[in-house]
């Protein structure tokens, strides 16, 4: 069982740490731009390790925003989270305490991961855990590496390579939505409410954006037939 | 400052991702809201990857688009997601300084 759990955390945790890397390394440069000391981007990510949270961060700084703004548009941003934890929290069957650690490492990429109920296996606690400080781990390098080598790493390229990414969703996303087309609908309904939310309100947060498509077409998503058994 | 920053981000970020495991853990929730619990995955993947992958290659939102739904056959034959993000990865970076785009 620990066997089962440890290479669940390494199968997982490794696409996620290619994903993170340029990304990571995208973030420790723009923070070098925007007059950051390599200790501070690199604290950010330690501390704060919240992808979309840091990059607005430091184009705020950067812009010469104020502290409490900053720290405001982030709790926006990333309160989805709290949904997504919400879900974990049900799932992982853990503690209060170990939850309060695990918890730290709740990241977009980790919740899909460890929350699809398409999944061959259930993820243990363990198996989080490992998959976790993966990413975290690539995420701290990266941004360590971005800042240091900031005039060496041309970022146009290394910003492109955010793509992996997305591919990691869409590789997730294909083969739940190909065994229940309730997936599918939701997941194409949901893209498609967050790409109108975000063309009719343009000052909305992406943060919000993501929160109302997540609630309400889900909501939608109990309605559908067959939802029931699904799980 | 910036150490304040970084302290007041640290608690805005950490709090909302702790306090469903303090208090949702063993909740009873209705039977409806566990349904509801249970669509937040896909609904949440949806918003992840449309629109904002148009943007995930700086200036090029065809190639981005293209690499996305490269990403989606494959995952029709490939089980393993590593191969697909190191797939995707290496299809931007190959195509990325053609002005064809």
């Amino acid at each position: 069982m620990r066997r089962s759990a440890l290479r669940w955390g390494f199968s997982n945790g490794l696409p996620i740490a290619l994903g993170y890397l340029p990304v990571a390394v995208t973030f420790g440069i723009l923070g070098n731009q925007s007059g950051l000391s390599v200790a501070a981007v690199t604290g950010m990510s330690a501390w704060v390790y919240a992808g979309a949270s840091q990059f607005l961060a430091v184009k705020m700084i950067a812009d010469g925003i104020g502290t409490l703004e900053i720290i405001l548009a982030t709790l926006i941003l990333n309160f989805r989270h709290f949904l997504m934890s919400t879900v974990l929290a049900r799932r992982l069957g853990v503690s209060r305490l170990e939850g309060a650690a695990l918890s730290y490492w709740v990241t977009d990429e980790t919740f899909v991961v460890a929350s699809l109920h398409a999944a061959a296996e259930e993820p243990k606690p363990l198996g989080f855990l490992i998959m976790a400080l993966m990413a975290y781990l690539s995420w701290l390098t990266g941004t360590f590496a971005g800042g240091m080598f900031a005039e060496l790493i041309p970022v146009r390229i290394v910003d492109g390579m955010g793509i992996g990414l997305y591919a990691l969703f869409i590789a997730l996303l294909v083969p739940s939505a190909r065994k229940h087309w309730q997936f599918a609908l939701v997941a194409a309904a949901s893209a498609l409410t967050a790409w109108g939310l975000s063309r009719l309100l343009p000052g909305l947060s992406e943060g919000w954006v993501l929160i109302a498509a997540t609630l309400g077409v889900s909501a939608l998503g109990t309605l559908l037939p067959g939802a029931e058994e699904e799980s | 400052m910036i150490w304040l920053l970084l302290g007041g981000m640290f608690l805005v970020t950490y709090i909302p991702r702790l306090l469903p495991f303090l208090f949702a853990r063993e909740l009873d929730l209705p039977v409806w809201v566990q349904k509801w619990l249970k669509f937040f995955p896909y609904a949440a993947l949806g918003a992840l990857i449309f629109p904002g992958i148009l943007t995930a290659v700086p200036g090029k939102p065809v190639l981005a688009a293209g690499a996305g739904i490269l990403a989606a056959l494959c995952a029709l034959f490939i089980r393993n997601i590593t191969v697909i993000v190191v797939l995707a990865i290496a299809v931007v970076l190959l195509f990325q300084n053609l002005s064809i785009w």
